[in-house]
This record gives C-alpha cells, sequence and structure tokens, in this order.
C-alpha cells in the first residue's frame, strides 16, 4: 500500500472511533437533554426517582470518589515514590508492581464483594459513604501506583544526580526535583482513576448501598449517579430520568476533565 | 571570528602558566594506591596523586580511563551506583572521603560536581541556583537573592539571565546551562569544584568561555577539570595527569606531558594516535 492509502485507512478508523463516541454521546443526550432541568440538578427524587432530581445522588458521587480519592492519592503516590526511589534495585518493587496489575484487572464486583464482607459486615460499617469510599479507594489505588511510578521512572536520572551533587538528602530530591517533574504523568494518573471510580457502580450498589436520602454523616447510606441510573433503567421506574442522570453523569466527568486540565495548565505556566 | 577574538584577548595565557602552584600550597586531594570496583570490574587500579589548593588540575584520558570514576570517587556519587567498592585512601584536607564519619551531604556541598550534558533541574533560572543552599536550609528571600546574584557573576552569567530570572532554565543555550551549573555548584561556596567534560556538549565559542573561566575560578577554589581532549589539556596549560586503562600514567605540567612526555603510551595519546 502506498502511504496515501494507509493515510487514508487510519484516518477512517480514527473517523469510525470518533463516530461511535460522538454516537452514544448523542444518544444519551437526545435522550436525557429534556428531563435536564435545573429542579432536576437541584431536588431530590420522588416516588423512587420517577419524578423529582438527582440531587442527593449528586452529593453521594462527589463525597464517594472524593474521599476515595483523598485515601488513595497519597498511598499511591507515595508507593510510588518508594518503589522508585528507595527500592529499585530489589525484588520488592517487581513483587508489588506484579500485585498492581493484577489488581488492576480484576472486575470491579470482586471489589464490592469484598468491601461488602470485610468494611460493611466485618468492619460493621454498614452500607455507608466511608465503606463505599474505602473500597473505591480500595479499587484505584493499583491504577494510582502503577501510573505515578512510570511517571517518577520517566524523571531523567541526570536530575537526581545533579541535586545529589548539591548536596540534597534523597527525600530532598525527591520532593524537590523528581516529583515535580512527574506531576504532569502523576496528575494524569489521578485523573484516569477519578473517571473508574466516579462511573463505578457494581462495587458501590454493595458498599454505600442505594438511599436516596441526602447523606448527613460518613456512616449514611447514599446512592451515586451511576447506581441510581441502574435502578432507575433496570427496575423500569422511569427511563426518561435515568437517560437525564447519565447525562448528569457524563457532564460532571467532563467538569472534573477540564478542571484537573485547567490546575494543570496553571502549575506548568506558573513554573515556565 | 571577532568574538573568538575577544574571548581569547581576556585571559593572559602567558601568566597562566605561573599560576600554577607546584610545591607552594598545601595538599588538598591526596589519593594513595586508590582503586575502585565496579562489581568485578576494576575502574581504577592503585592511583597515588597529589592535587594541591587552588590549583587547576586537568585529568585526561580516553574513554574508559576512570577518568570519571576518580572523579565520582571525591564526592562519592560513585554511591549511587550499587555494587562498587575501592581500595587504598583518597584524602580531602587528610581526611578520608570514605571514612564512615563523613556526612556526605556536606561533603557534597564541599565538593561541588559539574556535569558533561549541562541539566537544568526543572524550575525557574533562579530555583536553579538557590537550589543548593534552600536545601541547606536558607530560607531568607534576601539572603538567597544575594547568593543567586554573586554565583551568576561568577559564572559569568548575570548580565545574561538578570532581567528573566523566573523563566524556566531549560530556555537557555547549551554554554548558557553549562555556566548555570557552575553557578549552582558556586552557590553553595564549595573548596573544590569538579568538573566532568564539562564543555563535551558546546560549541567553540561557549567552550574558551568556560575555560576562561576556570583560570578566574581557580584564584578562589581548588579545579578538577576531567576532559578526553588532549588539545583541551594542552589549551588549559595546567597541571596534568593521564589515565589509561584506569590507570595514572604520569603526571606533570602541561608543557611537559605534550613536549618530553616521559611514557610512549602517552606520547603516543598526546600525538593524536590513538584517543
Amino acid at each position: 500500500m502506498t502511504d496515501r492509502q494507509i493515510t487514508l485507512l487510519f484516518a477512517g478508523i480514527t473517523g469510525l472511533t470518533v463516530l461511535i463516541l460522538v454516537f452514544i454521546i448523542g444518544y444519551v443526550m437526545i435522550n436525557g437533554l429534556p428531563g435536564l432541568t435545573l429542579q432536576f440538578l437541584l431536588e431530590s427524587p420522588r416516588e423512587m426517582g420517577r419524578t423529582g432530581g438527582v440531587f442527593p445522588a449528586i452529593v453521594g458521587t462527589v463525597l464517594l470518589t472524593g474521599i476515595a480519592l483523598i485515601i488513595a492519592a497519597p498511598v499511591g503516590i507515595l508507593t510510588a515514590v518508594y518503589l522508585t526511589e528507595y527500592t529499585r534495585d530489589t525484588w520488592l518493587p517487581k513483587i508489588v508492581r506484579f500485585g498492581t496489575e493484577s489488581l488492576a484487572g480484576i472486575p470491579s464486583i470482586i471489589f464490592g464483594l469484598f468491601g461488602f464482607l470485610f468494611f460493611v459486615i466485618y468492619l460493621d460499617l454498614g452500607w455507608s459513604v466511608l465503606s463505599g469510599a474505602l473500597t473505591l479507594s480500595a479499587m484505584i489505588l493499583p491504577t494510582i501506583v502503577r501510573t505515578s511510578e512510570e511517571a517518577i521512572r520517566a524523571v531523567p536520572d541526570a536530575y537526581r544526580e545533579a541535586s545529589f551533587a548539591l548536596g540534597s538528602t534523597r527525600w530532598q530530591t525527591v520532593t524537590s526535583v523528581v516529583l515535580p517533574s512527574a506531576k504532569p504523568g502523576i496528575m494524569t494518573g489521578v485523573i484516569l482513576a477519578i473517571g473508574r471510580a466516579i462511573g463505578e457502580t457494581a462495587a458501590v450498589i454493595f458498599t454505600a448501598g442505594s438511599s436516596l436520602r441526602l447523606p448527613r454523616t460518613l456512616l449514611d447510606s447514599t446512592r451515586t449517579l451511576p447506581v441510581h441510573f441502574y435502578i432507575l433503567a433496570r427496575e423500569g421506574i422511569s427511563l426518561e430520568n435515568a437517560y437525564s442522570t447519565a447525562l448528569v453523569l457524563i457532564l460532571l466527568i467532563l467538569a472534573i476533565n477540564i478542571a484537573a486540565y485547567t490546575i494543570m495548565d496553571r502549575l506548568a505556566k506558573k513554573e515556565s | 571570528m571577532v568574538e573568538i577574538e575577544a574571548v581569547r584577548g581576556k585571559g593572559a595565557r602567558e601568566d597562566n602558566n605561573r599560576r600554577i602552584p607546584e610545591n607552594g600550597s598545601p595538599v588538598k586531594i591526596h589519593a594513595h594506591n586508590f582503586s575502585f570496583f565496579y562489581g568485578d570490574h576494576l575502574a581504577l587500579r592503585n592511583v597515588s596523586l597529589e592535587i594541591r589548593h587552588n590549583q587547576l588540575f586537568t585529568i585526561m584520558g580516553p574513554s574508559g580511563s576512570g577518568k570519571t570514576t576518580f572523579l565520582r570517587a571525591l564526592n562519592r556519587l560513585g554511591d549511587l551506583i550499587p555494587n562498587t567498592r575501592h581500595e587504598g585512601s583518597l584524602k580531602i584536607d587528610g581526611t578520608d572521603v570514605y571514612d564512615s564519619r563523613t556526612d556526605i551531604a556536606e561533603l557534597r556541598r564541599n565538593v561541588g560536581m559539574v556535569f558533561a550534558l549541562p541539566v537544568a533541574l526543572p524550575m525557574s533560572i533562579f530555583s536553579n541556583v538557590a537550589h543548593g543552599p534552600r536545601m541547606q536550609g536558607v530560607r531568607h528571600q534576601k539572603e538567597l537573592e544575594e547568593i543567586v546574584e554573586k554565583a551568576l557573576r561568577d559564572a559569568i552569567l548575570w548580565d545574561e539571565v538578570k532581567d528573566r530570572l523566573s523563566d524556566n532554565a531549560s530556555r537557555l543555550s547549551g554554554g548558557q546551562l553549562q555556566r548555570l551549573s557552575i553557578a549552582r555548584v558556586l552557590a553553595l561556596e564549595p573548596e573544590i569544584i569538579l568538573l566532568d567534560e564539562p564543555t563535551s556538549g558546546l560549541d567553540p565559542i561557549s567552550t574558551l568561555r568556560i575555560e576562561e573561566l576556570l583560570w578566574e575560578l581557580v584564584e578562589r577554589y581548588t579545579i578538577v577539570l576531567v576532559t578526553h581532549n588532549p588539545l583541551q589539556a594542552a589549551r588549559i596549560d595546567s597541571r596534568t595527569a593521564f589515565f589509561l586503562m584506569g590507570e595514572l600514567i604520569e603526571t606533570g605540567s602541561a608543557y611537559d606531558i605534550f613536549t618530553r612526555p616521559k611514557d610512549k603510551r602517552t606520547e603516543d595519546y598526546v600525538s593524536g594516535k590513538f584517543g
């Protein structure tokens, strides 16, 4: 094949990918937009969600994802630092890497089962925001460790040497040279993790429950947007509201992504 | 061309020879039967030499001659590579750098190092120079500003960067970046400066600038320069040692080494038969 033909082929494949994406989002938008009003965003659901809005589910989603991130991000990033900067030439990183890769491939419903047995029953946290967030943090931890590790590994050794040669300790080198250079890669991993956590259904329905009330404490049960959508559609309560819920979820993910990249851009500009 | 002449005119090469302290000043660095191993590989074999206070000392030799290994032993940067060991002694001011009581961070602040590939730490020009003092605990902005300005002036970079200290350092040219690396080291006010082929990636004008700079800095510092280029050793024209395959072949003034080498291998190297 000539270069021209190859280019056309690749353009076609790329076009197909974009088309599928546009079709799915477009389909959800067409079906969801009519029901998407300000009241829908700000009101509590009535009649199991047949009427009313999704405000408690928005709060539940943001709470669960936020708390999961607050737990998993520091633990994951520090684990990655330990594996790359402190134990690089030993067997430990290899074993942990194998473990994180295996964990990343486990279906989320297994995490849900684990969370149900361990957090909900054994630790007696019940169906709660906390149980859900802890389960989600366990689920996204491997992603964060793996991507952070790769980002830190990609920092040139010349930076470390230059820093050591100036009399910096290892920790000083990590905080002042290594982590700032790895920041964009780490942020990408965190954003991926947010995406995974926010859209999670199986791991959450077993651990956070499906209460329609606004959670008042971390031990209250709550319902996330994907769970709400799942119940509305599955039990045939209201397909229109299910689509509107899905649209809210898509917009939420979009907003978080835009916010994250804006923050990253700002940080990058500040440094240059 | 004009610029090369201008740069060359600044240094008084004839005077430089007389500035080389031969026996007058005290010994700063003393290696005695020093050997260094990477695993089973012997990289340096029984090297014995003396480098004096405020001396510009050039180590030349082809790749794999052990010159960089020697340099990295002096500030113990070789420690970063696992599975290394040494034999013999390597003393700075009479204290062995491998003494168990040595504070490695302190040693590295005192023995600064400039690398072959100029490295911009991923931060501003100002922060690059302020990095060392900051890590040492200097927090006061005013004090840092003074340190940075002095270091950049001493590295003859101040006039080129004074209006853009907050720019990211990676925007500097190779030659500027290498002077920034030197400023970074100077900011710590070390006693010894090690330079590992600092001009290998630079154009001829930048190279001359750095070489001139070395002769200015040696008034206040002891400098050890490593080069694989005999022509540079001849240009620098300081006390010179020739390393080959992990051994010190001979030491002498550049003039002696280039005009009447004692060893056949030195003669072959400086006349370009290998290397």
